[in-house]
């Protein structure tokens, strides 16, 4: 079970917190819930084999607490969508922007994910956001909410003296689609659905990291075909996502063959998991319990299918890292220092690349993945965004080492059972799982057979604020790079 | 060494429209109801609530002689529909997938399946309005795309027609980052209220004649996120809407096929959602 501690004051909170942070543990995120009126904030704190839930409770009538972000300067997102979702003010907060809710009202509607009812409709306001910049010559560029190509919609203010960029503000708030308070009230297993388009390009890792959290409340332990599956649609999707992450940094370079080339992969990974699930994303296989199915491709022809593309990808993979004109672009490129990452906690390709591997598949592992063998890691310290382009290619190289063991057991199968019944009453767990993206983590409350809150963190969440440090010396023709190269989705940030 | 790699697997460029495509016909998406199930009364109970976003409906017939089905009528709103398949799964005997990635239509009711009879009729109509509005397009067109709160994956689909195997550059369809250059809109996502003005931007910086396209069940209603304090439940309330492309997301065949139809360049049979320019002008590509 989730270990759950309740600490009272925020000051309370904040001391335990930082004894753990200083006893090597990670945080983790930070979220609110209604609790009777007030406010219960929770931090999560992932250490090797759980993450910690430490609440603390704000009264009811509190309009502002002591922030958190001056000890943990992790906390700097966090607190300010907890203080867009409540209204409840960190004190001492560097810069309260709002993040995900712009509202200019004296009086907004704060939505109160876990409150009882519904929020009325909002009524954003884009004035509310400081525009001025100061410095002789200094101006902002904004790229967006519109991009310029078939992008997520998300505004990067770049405030320029021309070249270079000594500032970037990230305004995330224009697609936020209300999901928290959306899970409410549903039934566990409809959940599913709705976190399978948290992030929708990370379908499988999301539902899986839902699953678990009501796996453990409900102390289920999924069948051992059906964990294979999951490590199978998985990595297939971590796949997917790392060759987009290549193609768009191609495409930055003005390479179109590998653009090309890069794309075809992409779209046969992504027929081969529409043959396998029915669904180009892999939706509506992870369950509650386990799968709802068995792939629907047999094992030899999946082989068959993995192997050629995977001779496929490594010839053009090896082609673009010999491209001297692209890795020039990369090199130095966005740079991640490694007590940035170690200090922030910096999740998936992104720490790894800064010599901060965290990942939740070695660090706590689910599903099959303890009894698959896998390669040991290179490491990484440049933090650069060739680095983190080459920690996505070795990931692609494991993921199909994985899926050729997954192939092979999934050939032995003999009792076709693919679901354990799940049954949650009640309470509150911790689910996580490692998207393409970094680790993911769903924290679920359930009272009464439904779902009360669910907090879903995403990797993209917790990595793009450090996309505010990475343009040290960098000018703004390295901007698309950096992006491509962080490989975040805005829907699971704006959420 | 990059020349030589493109030349390496030979075409990998899909046909279609001009030559029929497995991908695109074996296509499920979105759920449908049989043709003709005959229901005893009272076999509808609960039939609604196997839908998480209540796409299904049920309604008493009119009873008359011409109710091809007495007793209570059951539907789908495609426009509803994720292709979660749990109605599938539950009740094989009255839902089926349906066939094939032209789901679109130029009518939000006309995904309602079994069709309303006045349906046909409004299609026409707009079928003819669309018409007169494309025709100064000729054949090249320019898509601006805006994402109005989806989940991510609908962008990865609409990117996917630029790959090589869908390759829309060669029906002239190319996408373009200025409203000011854009003939269609090609909207995803459930009409976050924080995009609502930036979409109405967009859409009038584009000059007339205009299309606008709501890709994906998200945009079509909502979906799965909606009801939301956030969303508008689908950007047929924000912007006006020509074609409405159902799926969770849209598969890239799909939305191919919602701007061929808006263009009025489908070929094939007549039929319901496929039907093409009676003058014939359209329907053939050029030869290359």
């Amino acid at each position: 079970m989730t270990e759950i501690v309740g600490l009272g004051e925020v000051a309370s909170l904040r001391d335990e917190l930082a004894r753990r942070l200083a006893g090597g543990q990670r945080f983790a995120g930070l979220y609110g819930a209604d609790h009777d009126g007030g406010v219960r904030l929770t931090a999560l704190v992932a250490a090797d084999g759980d993450v910690a839930e430490l609440d603390a409770d704000l009264p009811a009538d509190a309009a502002a607490y002591p922030a958190l972000t001056p000890s943990v300067p992790a906390a700097f997102w966090y607190e300010r969508e907890i203080h867009d979702l409540f209204g409840v003010a960190p004190d001492g907060h560097p810069r309260l922007d709002p993040l995900v809710l712009p509202l200019l009202q004296a009086d907004p509607v704060r939505p109160r994910p876990g409150a009882e009812k519904n929020p009325q409709r909002l009524d954003p306001d884009e004035h509310a956001l400081p525009r001025h910049v100061m410095g002789p010559g200094v101006f902002t560029i904004p790229h967006g909410p519109v991009r310029s190509g078939v992008f997520e919609s998300v505004e990067y203010l770049v405030e320029t003296p021309g070249e270079d960029i000594p500032h970037l503000n990230i305004r995330v708030f224009y697609k936020h689609r209300g999901i928290e308070k959306r899970f409410e009230h549903m039934a566990p297993a409809d959940g599913v659905l709705l976190a399978e388009r948290v992030e929708g390009i990370a379908s499988v890792a999301h539902a899986l990291a839902y699953c678990h959290a009501l796996e453990r409340l409900a102390g289920c332990v999924p069948p051992w075909p059906a964990q294979l599956v999951r490590v199978l649609y998985a990595e297939l999707e971590r796949i997917a996502n790392h060759l987009d992450a290549a193609l768009k940094l191609a495409d930055a370079a003005g390479l179109a063959v590998a653009v090309a080339r890069f794309g075809w992969h992409k779209e046969r990974v992504l027929r081969l998991v529409g043959r396998l699930a029915g669904n180009r994303f892999g939706r509506g296989v992870v369950v509650p319990g386990g799968v709802s199915r068995l792939p629907a491709l047999g094992p030899a022809a999946a082989l068959a299918e993995l192997n050629g593309l995977q001779r496929n990808i490594d010839v053009d993979a090896a082609l673009l890292m010999g491209t001297s004109s692209f890795l020039d672009r990369l090199r130095t490129t966005g740079p991640l220092p490694a007590d940035r990452a170690r200090a922030h906690g910096a999740l998936g390709p992104v720490g790894k690349a800064s010599g901060h591997a965290c990942d939740a598949r070695d660090d706590r592992p689910y599903d099959a993945y303890p009894t698959l063998g896998a390669a040991p890691r290179r490491r990484y310290d440049d933090g650069d965004a060739l680095a983190r382009l080459r920690v996505r290619w070795d990931e692609v190289r494991e993921s199909f080492h994985l899926l050729r063991q997954v192939v092979d057991q999934l050939d032995d199968i003999h009792d076709p059972t693919v679901r354990a019944p799940v049954e949650v009453a009640g309470g509150r767990a911790v689910g996580w799982a490692e998207a393409p993206q970094g680790e993911v983590l769903y924290a679920v409350q359930v009272t009464d057979g439904r779902v009360a809150r669910c907090k879903p963190r995403s990797a993209s969440f917790h990595n793009l604020v450090l996309f505010h440090e990475v343009f040290v010396g960098d000018i703004l023709t390295d901007f698309p790079f950096s992006e491509a190269s962080f490989g975040l989705s805005i829907a699971g940030v704006a959420l | 060494m990059w020349v030589f790699r493109g030349l390496r697997n030979g075409v990998v460029t899909t046909r279609w429209p001009r030559r029929p495509d497995r991908y695109f016909t074996d296509w499920h998406g979105v759920a449908t109801i049989r043709d003709h199930p005959s229901l005893p009364p009272g076999d509808i109970e609960g039939l609604a609530e196997l839908c998480p976003t209540g796409a299904i409906h049920t309604a008493p017939g009119n009873g008359g002689p011409d109710d091809e089905q007495p007793g209570r009528r059951v539907g789908v709103d495609q426009g509803r529909c994720i292709g979660c398949g749990r109605c599938i799964q539950a009740r094989p005997d009255l839902f089926a997938w349906s066939a094939g990635a032209g789901v679109a239509a130029l009518a939000r009711q006309a995904l309602v399946v079994p069709a309303v009879a006045e349906t046909d009729e409004t299609l026409a109509e707009l079928r003819d309005d669309l018409r007169t509005r494309v025709r100064a397009l000729g054949r090249s067109v320019h898509v601006r795309h805006l994402d109005v709160g989806s989940d991510g994956s609908d962008e990865w689909e609409v990117l996917a027609l630029l790959n090589p195997v869908y390759d829309v550059h060669r029906l002239g369809i190319f996408f373009t980052a200025t409203p000011r250059h854009a003939d269609i809109l090609l909207v995803t996502g459930a009409g976050a209220r924080g995009m609502a003005a930036p979409l109405r931007r967009t859409y009038q910086g584009m000059p007339d004649p205009k299309v606008v396209i709501a890709a994906g069940t998200d945009a079509v209603s909502g979906g799965l996120t909606a009801p939301s304090y956030a969303i508008a439940g689908g950007v047929g309330g924000l912007v006006p809407v020509d074609v409405w492309v159902p799926g969770s997301p849209p598969s890239p065949f799909s939305v191919l096929h919602a701007i061929l139809l808006a263009l009025g360049r489908l070929p094939g049979p007549p039929g319901r959602r496929r039907r093409t320019d009676k003058t014939g002008k359209t329907g053939k590509e050029p030869r290359p």
